[in-house]
């Protein structure tokens, strides 16, 4: 428990701050001429950090605790944190091209990406409220900065505000919550909720918990707390709208799972309820708000809205298999939707200005056919068609809730899934069966290709060989989760 | 053949030949496609002739377990060989069907042709209960694609339509699926076949698969995909459609609705008849007042697939029997209407009716070939048309006389709206000066028809050649389902006992002369 052990314990953490700092410097003395520079030196290091997380797994499942109990560098966290450093390198390797084009490359962009990681791992691995909300603002902090990172564009700035202000009324009421949990248990760690939830729990303990539960269902974007994804998804930068929709939701999908379970472990009833509704709410309006949406970005956000009502279903079984389900998804959550954001920043008109009119994708196979294939790939994917991989994790997600005798929500969800796939047809439809629209000529990176490429191979039905090792990661990482309850 | 995968090198060939289309122009790839559909066919007439009947139930199994409980196991029994049989003889026919029709994307239409015969063999021959599903549903994706891209002028709503119907239909029963294997423990289907489930539970699980299946099939009110699908379909794309997918449904429900869940299909037996009926004479005659010569034959599909369910819920050896040849033979003349129609249609460019006439004095051997084929559609003695009808409706006749009686008259308005489409279209006077200028038909069209009119004369005269190999199973499962047969007012009179499953082919073989 010395100050020596807890630091090992917390180096990617260390790591990501120095590294952070130091990549400020650079751009602070040199300029945004070293942008390209920082953006390397952010992969490399978010690389580093990931292999050193995957060591740390290898070791105990339950890994090592820090600062008195603070921060657990548990298998779980160390599955979340992998998985966002994965996203987040995604947004480094396609930013620069894409900010480039507009000429507003700054060197602070990969820096925020560095910092929002940092904030992420510590969330993710906190088994504290206090530590965990630390995490959860600094995360939040860099995402606001790069919401409206285009400053002379309306909507990206709009998308900022919008996005700050939302996003600060939902910390408050997290906060709101944690101080009634504190109240009402004497003391902020998990270990000390959960215990104070074991005889039943008061009034105040399950108002907490509803309002935690409500902060934390405004960051994953669940229904109803969903209606600043699409404005913002659409306004920001599209390499941003990428990483929102991949890291952060990474994070708070896993903090959602590990302060239910561990936290509130002891108050199924209570918190089920909550979750299948969010979950089922999130699966229909997902599917339904898209299906008039003409800009592709909004609707990849009602999409990912979708996405975390099937993820929520995991969740609701409250079960070691369900959480694991849970994490399987949302891995190739992240594959399928990284891919996506990638395609649609592939969409450049004559003059290298992207395109998101979703009419402009009209006869894609013809004038792109290999943008058009990964693409529709993804598409089935996400409507989750067997054979691509999207469809084994609406699999496991749905064999865990039908294991847990939740046959119901399992029936609704999935045939409300049908609806969800009405609009991923509906592009493959422009794609596919339309004449061109000719709208989309301009080439792209061979970085956006690459990421493409390697997105599509995984949604691919060659994903299928990742099965077993994902499904033992995620296996361990649920067994971490769920030992202390 | 011990121990060699011939039902993987099956799968095998059409998905290389697929990756290959892609890579290809237009004319290596048709040459590709029919290259590899030809091999799967000389792979079918092999396993069929090393197909060991009265052997054992399972042949030419193989298992690798993989991830997660599921499991690679192929293995086919006597129906899953016919079916496989079907799959296999139509495909080198669709490919000859679209040489010349199909100009735009060869190398990708190829390839959806390829990759949807792989999936219908593995939907036959798949024994891992999630296997089966992948295979079941993944046929989505290609033939979205075949209708979307190739289709007719209305081919958007049709392939909606068709996409979303059967996703429904089938995520339901995905979620039975998994409710199944958490409560047996296995995904092996032979061994779910023999499981008994609660009875309460089997109603749910019924109903589960019902939905995929009926919408599959297609049973009434869940039609109305069908039409619309064929209409805009390419060619065939139409003949692949009622050649094997509706038979995916037919397949479904004796492999799985009735072994599965016997006290089930008994308490729903009713609302297959009652929904069956409907469809014989609803769409009967509504395919009397088409006027797109498709749409009447997809209606007419309807029709013939409803006689098929109410054979399978007859519960005895007949009405099973009856029912396998009836998809057979549906299988195989719808498909070859479907061809006749695209015939004339690759030279007028139109399917109204109407614009056709008097074809049997510039067309005669194609005249020929269409009047046996609409024959064979109504069910004339010597095509197979009856054999599958007769032993459909005598296996119902033991169950009730009122749903036979009802099921008959879909023969006979069959007849009218077949024969009807045949005097507009082949006889009566040269109304058109370019429908009387057609030329009769080439070396292609001759490749592709006249093997179909060989099968169906084959089938209606020596039927037997079919049921040997299904028999055994049938009986199998006429024995699990025993002691749930529905009696509402049959006439078999009690105590005298069913005539031997092996019985009847002589009968039908002496009357089919």
């Amino acid at each position: 428990m010395d100050l020596q052990s807890s630091l090992q314990v917390v180096l990617p953490e260390i790591i990501l701050a120095v590294a952070g700092v130091a990549m400020l410097m650079i751009a602070a003395f040199v300029g945004d001429k070293a942008s390209r520079l920082v953006s390397i030196v952010g992969v490399s290091v978010l690389t580093a950090v990931a292999i050193i997380t995957a060591f740390q797994m290898t070791g105990d499942t339950l890994g090592r605790e820090a600062f008195g109990g603070q921060i657990r560098a548990d298998a779980f966290a160390g599955f979340a944190k992998i998985l966002a450093i994965v996203a987040a390198i995604v947004t480094l390797v396609v930013s620069p091209a894409f900010f480039e084009r507009v000429a507003k490359m700054r060197a602070e962009f990969p820096i925020l990406i560095v910092f929002a990681v940092l904030g992420m791992s510590i969330m993710v691995s906190a088994r504290d409220l206090i530590s965990f909300y630390v995490g959860l603002e600094l995360n939040s902090l860099a995402a606001y900065v790069m919401a409206s990172f285009l400053r002379d564009d309306d909507r990206s700035t709009e998308a900022g505000v919008k996005y700050f202000v939302l996003g600060g009324l939902a910390s408050g009421i997290l906060l709101f919550g944690m101080s009634l949990l504190y109240g009402f248990s004497g003391g902020t760690s998990y270990e000390a909720v959960r215990l104070a939830g074991m005889d039943g729990g008061s009034i105040g303990y399950v108002f907490g918990l509803t309002f935690v539960l409500v902060g934390l269902a405004f960051k994953i974007s669940a229904v109803p707390f969903h209606m600043w994804t699409p404005d913002v998804y659409e306004g920001a930068p599209t390499p941003t709208t990428g990483f929102f929709a991949t890291a952060p939701k990474v994070a708070a999908v896993a903090v959602l799972a590990r302060i239910t379970v561990e936290a509130f472990g002891s108050q199924l009833t209570a918190w089920q309820p909550i979750v299948i509704t969010a979950a089922l709410l999130s699966i229909l309006w997902g599917a339904l708000g898209a299906i008039g949406q003409t800009n592709i970005k909004r609707l990849l956000a009602y999409s990912s809205i979708n996405n975390i009502g099937f993820l929520l279903i995991g969740l609701a079984t409250g079960t070691l298999a369900g959480v694991s389900a849970m994490l399987v998804y949302l891995a190739i959550y992240v594959a399928m939707v990284a891919g996506s954001f990638v395609a649609v920043m592939m969409l450049k008109d004559a003059d290298g200005m992207p395109v998101e009119d979703i009419d402009a994708i009209k006869g894609l196979s013809k004038t792109r056919p290999m943008i058009a294939l990964a693409l529709m790939m993804l598409m089935f994917s996400l409507a989750g068609i067997p054979p691509l991989f999207g469809f084994w994790g609406k699999f496991v997600v749905f064999q865990a809730a039908v294991q847990a005798d939740l046959i119901i929500l399992a029936a609704i969800g999935i045939a409300a899934s049908v609806i969800g796939a009405y609009y991923y047809i509906k592009i493959v439809k422009l794609m596919y069966f339309d004449e061109p629209a000719d709208v989309i000529t301009g080439k792209s990176e061979t970085s956006y290709g690459v990421v493409l490429a390697i997105c599509a191979l995984v949604i691919s039905p060659l994903g299928y060989l990742l099965t077993i090792p994902l499904g033992d990661w995620a296996d361990r990482a649920a067994a971490a989760l769920t030992a202390f309850v | 053949m011990d121990g060699f995968p011939i039902l993987s090198l099956m799968l095998l060939v059409p998905l290389v030949a697929a990756i290959a289309c892609l890579l290809v122009d237009a004319k290596l790839a048709r040459m590709i496609a029919l290259v590899a559909t030809l091999i799967d066919l000389a792979l079918g007439v092999v396993l069929w002739l090393n197909f060991d009947i009265g052997g054992a139930q399972w042949q030419f199994t193989e298992r690798q377990e993989l991830f997660a409980g599921f499991s690679y196991a192929l293995g086919i029994d006597g129906i899953a060989l016919v079916l496989i049989a079907l799959s296999v003889f139509l495909m080198p026919i669709c490919i000859l069907a679209s040489w010349e029709s199909i100009t735009t994307r060869v190398g990708e239409y190829m390839a959806a042709f390829l990759i949807m015969e792989l999936l219908m063999i593995g939907v036959f021959c798949a024994q891992d209960l999630f296997l089966f599903y992948i295979f079941f549903e993944a046929g989505l994706i290609p033939m979205y694609l075949i209708i979307g891209v190739w289709g007719g002028a209305n081919r958007i709503y049709a392939s909606y339509k068709f996409f979303l119907y059967t996703l429904l239909g089938s995520v339901l029963m995905l979620i039975a699926m998994l409710w199944m294997v958490n409560v047996a423990g296995t995904t092996d289907i032979p061994t779910l076949m023999q499981y008994d489930f609660a009875a309460d539970a089997q109603t749910w699980l019924w109903l589960a698969f019902f939905a995929s299946f009926a919408v599959k099939m297609p049973m009434w009110p869940v039609h109305t995909w069908l039409p619309d699908a064929h209409v805009q379909a390419p060619t065939a794309g139409s003949v692949i459609l009622a050649g094997v997918l509706l038979k995916m449904g037919g397949y479904g429900f004796i492999r799985f609705s009735l072994p599965m869940f016997p006290d089930a299909s008994a308490q729903f037996a009713m609302l297959i008849y009652v929904l069956s009926v409907i469809a014989v004479i609803a769409t009967s005659l509504i395919a009397l007042v088409q006027q797109d010569m498709k749409k009447l034959i997809a209606y007419s599909s309807v029709a013939h697939m409803a006689i098929v369910t109410v054979g399978l819920f007859a519960f005895n050896p007949q009405g099973l029997e009856g029912a396998m040849i009836l998809m057979l033979s549906h299988g195989l003349v719808s498909g070859a209407l479907f061809l006749c129609v695209g015939v004339i249609y690759d030279r007028l460019h139109t399917r109204e009716i109407d614009r056709y006439g008097g074809l049997s004095i510039n067309m005669p051997y194609y005249a020929v070939f269409f009047l046996l084929f609409t024959m064979a559609s109504i069910g004339l003695p010597g095509t197979s048309g009856f054999v599958g009808e007769f032993l459909s409706l005598a296996g119902i006749w033991q169950v009730s006389a009122w749903v036979t009686a009802a099921a008959t008259t879909g023969i006979i308005l069959g007849a009218g709206y077949m024969l009807y489409l045949y005097r507009r279209v082949a006889f009566g006077t040269q109304r058109n000066e370019d429908a009387a200028a057609m030329p009769d038909l080439n070396a292609r069209e001759w490749i592709m028809l006249a093997p179909i009119a060989t099968a169906v004369l084959w089938m209606g005269v020596y039927p037997e050649s079919f049921l040997a190999p299904m028999r055994q199973d049938i009986a199998a499962l006429d024995a699990r389902l025993e002691r749930v047969t529905p009696d509402y007012d049959s006439n078999a009179t009690a105590g005298e006992g069913r005539p031997a499953a092996n019985a009847m082919p002589h009968v039908e073989a002496g009357e089919a002369h």
